[in-house]
């Protein structure tokens, strides 16, 4: 009994030890995640002479200031980068949702011969890699002379096998009999996407509709490539344009501001769709 | 049928149109162009068909330094943000309390602005006139020297470069165990308790290998995820990476495309390629150890 | 309660829809599943009378649900034609045809309403047909009055119980008033109370709208309950046509003898020798068929009399009492498996003891047949 005992007490201690040590893990890395964001927060608060005069930076600031923000948006067109980010986001989403939900139907509602033939190439086409496609892209999108058009910018990305294949999964496991049951009542093909499937798969659509959204957001690379003219820079080139040149190089708090705003619009979205985004790109992850 | 056959292409065919011509036909393109020897973008001709292309690539010493800074970076990533995302995942399931906190801390990187972060790295990291930067007040506290992280030493530059990617990569990989951990029968946990089986045997023994597809998974996106490098660095170093000793493939072949350095199609074609052929073997060597070790 | 002048509000005046099918036949292609085509329907020619319920019954892979889709129009003929009604409706989508259908699974749509989900079909409605708004309404809710789930409109599926979205379904079969009510299996998913309870409501329903209702099954006690008329079929196969206790009483062949009853009937090696049907050397019955040679002789559980001077003697394996069944389980070398099962009346236990139980048996319980193709011999008393 008493050896029990004593066994029940070291493991309690040890337990307990376990538990402290995984705390201070999980706790050193959340503060390595969150630093970067506080720190950006922090810097675009002080004010340009109250940065440039610690030597040894400072991990608070007395006299807080909103000039930054000010300047971010008036020194370089950041407003009109967001309204750009915005609109090519919006459209990019809308158009590349018509394109998978029509493509994502066909595979899984209709019969067609080369359905299985069509369906492997489209699957084998996930392999490969954007930087193969993107430089034919650039001088496609080049000689039609849809450099520095949102057009230009939209076009490549309004399709996503991947997502087409997410979504073809979904429709799939609507069951077949309430498609009979639709055909008794005599609803066509259109109808029924529109008001059976798409309804019943709306999580799905709502988790790649954000997905797309955040990549839209964050995409760098393809805008980069088809605008120099700064009427059609997405945020991101804005940032980098701000990095290279903006401000005058060393007005780090004013590029603190423009960093901060840029990032505010993706961290509130997934503050409030964290379950559904969390569990859309857990679900891609374990698909893929 | 024949109804049927006609209005299932045409729902398709906004797709297809769109793979047709910003897929398929680059994917034929850039095989073309990369054996299209002399090309010039101007007067869009080439004198002629041949491995030119890949043999100036190969020998033209930014590449060399892209493939090399490329490499060193999958090798450090991919080994080091598995391993940590393995014992944060770990840490998460084993707790309760503040468990859903951690989990929503640790996915921001994911759905944050890569450029924007990375300038915060970058400040974060800079050594100027007017500060010595963040980074080296921590280096100063424990007895260290300043050093430049962006514009010094290779060394510290890639250093930089590899905890800005640990950082970016480690949201996902999070994720992805935290939840392939959590789907790990109780039962067998339940059963190895029974045996009196220790932790660590139960660790090796049983997480392990019932959570080795996932790994395995990880491992192979993460050395692709790698290998495609390229926004990260241009927000730390600036789009001139060649300058900054710092280029990675992909920015290589960007480079060769477009910017000052620009108007070289048929190079970038070649790099593309020579980029896919290493990660198609890379990937292939994974997946055949992959198929070997896991037995489910 | 529904009252009946409510219902037939619900369904004007009728004409008449009976059923029948023509030399109706479905074969399915070779395909990635059947490596050799199928035939599922094989060439039906039934008349299903206006206003009656009708069980189409058969084991699972039968091709009953087959045939209902082709009833339906979601199925089309490989050939043979289908008349509603004196109409041929052969090549008419299922929306012309006018026809209700009930899922095995329900197939209620999860993200509309109860009511939302009545009104789904008649939404489908075009033009003059598409009645309006509140006459919609109306007529959901009266569907929903006739099932019984008036108090259920605002759910959703995923909040009822089972039981409850077989109401469901069946109020959105029967809101557009169909000529032809079909259910597919519709009892399969619930429970077995549950199942008993909802099989009288399809009754009860069905004797109030009077529409003509086609379901399958592949529960013949099921069938037998509530049908007006049976439809056995097996294979693809129609194997017998009628009333339940005509097809009970008088099985076509072997395979409905054995398909229909709990327990099943007794299958005994016999022979016919001059006209006479033997069980060993025991005369079980007499026939004028001509038949001679082996022959199955069946006899129904209920036709086995323990009598001391039986002319059946058996082994005796036990006796099982199960609420008010008694039945005694026996061995014969003739039998089937070695043994069987006799359902007797408990007073007779009185003529059982020993190892040994003889048996006298009824000769209406009877029924032989030809080994080989099943076909019924017929037999007289004897």
């Amino acid at each position: 009994m008493s050896n029990k005992e004593r066994l029940n007490g070291t493991g309690k201690a040890a337990r307990f030890a376990g538990k402290a040590a995984t705390y201070l893990l999980l706790s050193l890395w959340g503060l390595f995640v969150l630093f970067p964001f506080y720190w950006m927060i922090l810097t675009s608060l002080k004010s340009y002479s109250a940065y440039n005069s610690e030597f040894i930076p400072k991990f608070f600031t007395v006299n807080p200031t909103l000039n930054n923000y000010a300047d971010a948006f008036t020194t370089v067109p950041l407003g009109r980068y967001f309204l750009n980010t915005i609109l090519f986001t919006a459209v990019t989403t809308a158009a590349m949702l018509v394109v998978i939900i029509m493509a994502a139907f066909a595979f899984s509602r209709l019969e067609f011969a080369g359905k299985n033939i069509v369906f492997a190439v489209f699957l084998s086409l996930m392999m490969i890699p954007n930087e193969l496609v993107i430089i034919t892209n650039f001088v496609t999108i080049t000689n039609l002379n849809l450099r520095n058009t949102f057009l230009g910018l939209i076009l490549p990305s309004v399709t996503s096998v991947f997502y087409i294949y997410l979504l073809k999964e979904n429709f799939e496991q609507i069951p077949e009999e309430l498609y009979k049951a639709a055909k008794v009542d005599g609803t066509s093909d259109v109808k029924y996407l529109l008001r059976v499937m798409i309804p019943i798969c709306r999580p799905s659509i709502i988790t790649i509709t954000i997905l797309k959204v955040i990549e839209c957001w964050n995409s760098y690379v393809w805008p980069r490539l088809i605008t120099d003219d700064e009427t059609y820079y997405l945020v991101s080139n804005g940032i980098q344009d701000i990095r290279e040149s903006g401000f005058g190089r060393e007005n780090i708090p004013t590029m603190m501001a423009a960093v901060v705003a840029v990032s505010i619009p993706l961290i509130i979205i997934f503050l409030v769709f964290r379950k559904k985004i969390m569990s859309g790109v857990l679900r891609g992850g374990l698909k893929g | 049928m024949k109804n049927s056959n006609f209005k299932a292409w045409l729902f398709l065919l906004p797709a297809i149109a769109f793979l047709g011509v910003f897929m398929l036909y680059p994917l034929i393109d850039v095989l073309i162009y990369s054996f299209e020897e002399g090309y010039n973008s101007a007067s869009q001709s080439y004198w002629g068909i041949g491995f030119y292309n890949y043999s100036y690539v190969l020998r033209d010493p930014y590449f060399i330094q892209a493939l090399k800074n490329t490499i060193i970076l999958v090798i450090i990533t991919v080994p080091l943000s598995t391993g940590l995302a393995l014992l944060i995942s770990l840490g998460l399931n084993s707790i309760k309390a503040l468990k859903n906190l951690f989990q929503t801390v640790y996915f921001l990187p994911y759905v944050t602005n890569t450029i924007a972060v990375g300038l915060v790295f970058m400040i974060l990291f800079k050594k100027t006139a007017y500060t010595d930067g963040m980074i080296n007040l921590l280096i100063n506290w424990f007895g260290g020297q300043s050093v430049d992280f962006i514009e010094g030493p290779y060394w510290a530059k890639m250093m930089v470069m590899c905890i800005y990617t640990i950082w970016i990569v480690m949201p996902f990989k999070v994720l992805i165990l935290t939840g392939s951990l959590a789907s790990v029968n109780k039962n067998y946990y339940n059963a190895a308790k029974i045996d009196g089986t220790s932790k660590f045997r139960t660790f090796t023994r049983i997480t392990v290998p019932m959570i080795s597809p996932m790994l395995f998974y990880l491992i192979i996106t993460g050395f692709i995820g790698a290998f495609k490098a390229y926004s990260d660095e241009v927000a730390l170093f600036g789009t001139n990476l060649n300058a900054a000793g710092m280029n990675t493939i992909v920015g290589y072949i960007y480079d060769m495309l477009y910017g000052n350095s620009g108007g070289y199609p048929s190079y970038a074609a070649a790099a593309a390629l020579i980029l896919f052929i290493i990660v198609l073997t890379i990937t292939s060597i994974n997946l055949a150890i992959s198929k070997k070790n896991i037995h489910y | 309660m529904a009252v009946f002048p409510a219902a037939a509000s619900v369904h004007p005046p009728r004409f008449l829809m009976n059923i029948v099918l023509k030399d109706l036949t479905k074969i399915f292609p070779k395909s990635s599943r059947n490596k050799s085509p199928v035939t599922a329907v094989d060439n039906f020619n039934i008349e299903i009378p206006d206003g009656k319920l009708v069980g189409l019954l058969g084991p699972s892979g039968c091709g009953k649900s087959t045939a209902l889709n082709l009833i339906s129009g979601l199925e089309k003929p490989t050939h043979g034609r289908i008349f509603f009604g004196g109409t041929d409706v052969t090549d008419l989508p299922p929306e012309r045809r006018g026809v209700g259908m009930v899922f095995q699974n329900y197939a209620l749509y999860p993200h509309l309403s109860v009511l939302q989900n009545i009104l789904f079909p008649m939404q489908n409605l075009k033009g003059k047909e598409r009645p309006s708004k509140e006459e919609m309404i109306a007529r959901a809710e009266e569907a929903a009055r006739l099932v019984q789930i008036s108090e259920l409109m605002d759910r959703r599926p995923g909040e009822l119980s089972g039981g409850q979205q077989q109401r469901v379904a069946i109020a959105r079969a029967i809101v557009k008033k169909p000529g032809v009510l079909l259910l597919d299996e519709p009892l399969s998913n619930l429970d077995a109370r549950l199942r008993l309870q909802t099989r009288e409501e399809i009754r009860r329903i069905q004797n109030e709208t009077k529409i003509t209702t086609v379901f399958v099954t592949h529960d013949q006690e099921e069938a037998m309950s509530i049908s007006d008329l049976i439809i056995l079929m097996e294979s693809g196969v129609l194997n017998q046509v009628g009333k339940p206790q005509d097809v009970y009483d008088y099985p076509a062949n072997m395979f409905v003898s054995k398909f229909l009853g709990t327990p099943p009937i007794n299958i005994f090696k016999g022979t016919v020798k001059d006209g006479t049907v033997y069980i060993g050397d025991v005369p079980a019955a007499h026939t004028d068929s001509g038949f001679e040679g082996e022959a199955a002789v069946g006899i129904r559980p209920e036709g086995f009399i323990p009598d001391r001077n039986g002319i059946l003697s058996c082994g005796l394996s036990r006796v099982e009492v199960m609420g008010r069944d008694t039945s005694i389980v026996f061995t014969h070398p003739q039998a089937e498996s070695g043994s069987g099962r006799a359902i007797v009346s408990s007073e007779s236990l009185s003529e059982v003891s020993g190892t040994t139980v003889c048996f006298s048996l009824k000769s209406s319980k009877i029924h032989v047949f030809d080994p080989v193709t099943g076909v019924k011999i017929e037999t007289r008393p004897g």
